[in-house]
């Protein structure tokens, strides 16, 4: 099976087609970001870009992303440096254990992408299918809107 | 089991024909859960999220045609105008990841009493436009589902559309259920008030083996307007004619006991969101604020 993934062009052999993109994600291309917490869609840890939409990797089967364009956590970030939405979310201490970190940082770089300034209940919104089961979600809220603003004066800088 | 991936609508009817057991996979939230699970192990997967042909809608006579790819998220952004009771219903499904991937055609394939999309596709008059080899056929929507998660399907065939009037009068749409996001419903209820043919749709969920019309609330309602004038006159409902209605989709419903609600919640809940989106959708004809379509 062929897709790209963080803009790196994958080849994998033993790929079952039936299996989830996660499992092919976590266990073919060694790349464990993506976690897998309920495989049914319901906490959103395994969230990842498909063709550049967020989606649940454990509900996409690995062979509806051959020829498509995958983008995991590990993909927002350089080696050198964290993304903002990123440093925003251990600024704010969004971060606990980290298990759900990851699918929220995907869904939050799309929110931001979508909608730079949003409103409280835009974010939760966006982010009501990503369960978190040790920050009570405040941390995480202001996390969101300090990458908000931190984007917005980056953007604002560069022009 | 193998993974079959056909680039084309006609490959893809090929492919069922020859393997009428193939397990037809959209958007995957309700096949991949199962084979996650390993509740089930078909043969064969049949992706159809390959072909063109079924990501588009487009206006079909009177009607719109709903390709069977089309996604929840796509149907909220750009058909919210012509179809708001089915849109209404789309922005409760699941969260924004399962609505960028799950379809209409899917909540159809699967055909659970809970799907959300069935109480506004029964009260707008929905038709399910399914493919083979053998050629089209169009299935009314109250024909479509046959039993507890059992539809209408023969083996050969595929949902390659689902075909809907756009609204001519005010809809709605309510849903109960544990919280805001993500639950399945305990109960919904669809209602579509049709002024273009003095009718009105009205269906719930997840209160019968099947998503369901009710009937005679529908008879009931349509009667009434009529006879007072109201389509024209626009007056006030009688509040005693607001609680038969509810009453009567209440009647309509057999529902269960089970781990979201019991039988007799589900009829109280269902009588009163009957009422509740009556006196929102006539508020909404009052003011005048018909949506027509284009
Ligand atoms: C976390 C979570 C939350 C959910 N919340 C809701 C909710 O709130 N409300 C709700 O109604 N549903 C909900 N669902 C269920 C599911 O998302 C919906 O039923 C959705 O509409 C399924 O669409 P899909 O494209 O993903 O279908 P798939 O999973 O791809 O397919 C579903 C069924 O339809 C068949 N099928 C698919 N396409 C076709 C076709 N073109 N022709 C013939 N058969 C076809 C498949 O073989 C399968 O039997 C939820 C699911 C999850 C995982
Ligand atoms: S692991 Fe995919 S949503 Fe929980
Ligand atoms: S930080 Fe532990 S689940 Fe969110």
């Amino acid at each position: 099976m062929k897709c790209t993934v963080n803009g790196q062009p994958q080849e994998i052999d033993d790929v079952w087609e039936g299996e989830s993109l996660l499992y092919a994600l976590r266990e073919r291309m060694g790349l464990p970001g993506s976690k897998n917490a309920c495989e049914q869609g319901e906490c959103g840890s395994c969230t990842v870009y498909l063709d550049g939409t967020p989606v649940c990797a454990c509900l996409v089967a690995a062979g509806q992303a051959a020829d498509r364009d995958v983008v995991t956590v590990e993909g927002l970030g350089g080696e050198e440096e964290l993304h903002p939405v990123q440093q925003a979310f251990l600024d704010a201490g969004a971060v606990q254990c980290g298990f759900c970190t990851p699918g929220l940082l995907v869904a939050t770089h799309d929110l931001l992408e979508r909608e730079p300034q949003p409103s409280d209940p835009e974010i939760r919104e966006a982010l009501a299918g990503n369960l978190c089961r040790c920050t009570g979600y405040e941390k995480i809220l202001d996390a969101v809107r300090q990458a908000a603003t931190t984007t917005a004066q980056a953007k604002a800088g560069q022009e | 089991m193998e993974f079959l991936r056909p680039a084309t609508w006609d490959d893809a009817l090929a492919a069922k024909a020859e393997h009428p057991g193939a397990l037809p996979i959209s958007g995957g939230t309700d096949v991949m859960v199962e084979i996650n699970f390993d509740a089930t192990r078909p043969d064969y997967l049949l992706d159809l999220t390959r072909i063109d042909e079924l990501t588009d809608w487009s206006p079909d006579g009177e009607r719109l045609r709903i390709g069977a790819g089309v996604t929840y998220t796509r149907l909220i952004a750009e058909l919210a105008d012509q179809l708001p009771g089915l849109a209404m219903a789309s922005r409760t499904v699941g969260s924004p990841q399962i609505r960028n991937r799950g379809t209409v055609a899917g909540n159809l394939g699967s055909a659970s009493p809970a799907g959300d999309a069935h109480p506004p596709l029964l009260a707008d008059d929905a038709v399910v436009e399914a493919h083979s080899t053998r050629g089209v056929r169009h299935i009314p929507i109250t024909e479509f589902y046959t039993g507890v998660k059992r539809n209408a399907l023969e083996p050969d065939e595929l949902i390659a559309a689902v075909l809907v009037p756009p609204a001519d009068g005010p809809q709605q749409f309510s849903k109960i259920g544990t919280r805001n996001a993500m639950v399945i419903s305990v109960t919904a209820f669809g209602l579509a008030l049709h002024p273009s043919t003095n009718t009105v749709g009205a269906a719930f969920g997840s209160a019968a083996p099947t998503p369901r019309r009710a009937t005679d609330a529908e008879a009931f309602l349509a009667a009434e307007l009529t006879e007072s004038g109201r389509w024209d006159t626009r007056a006030e409902l009688d509040p005693a004619v607001v609680s038969r209605f509810g009453a009567l989709v209440a009647e309509a419903a057999s529902p269960i006991d089970d781990v979201r609600g019991t039988a007799d919640y589900r009829t109280h809940a269902l009588s009163v969101m009957a009422r509740r989106t009556l006196v929102w959708a006539w508020t909404d004809y009052r003011r005048n604020r018909v949506r027509t379509c284009a």
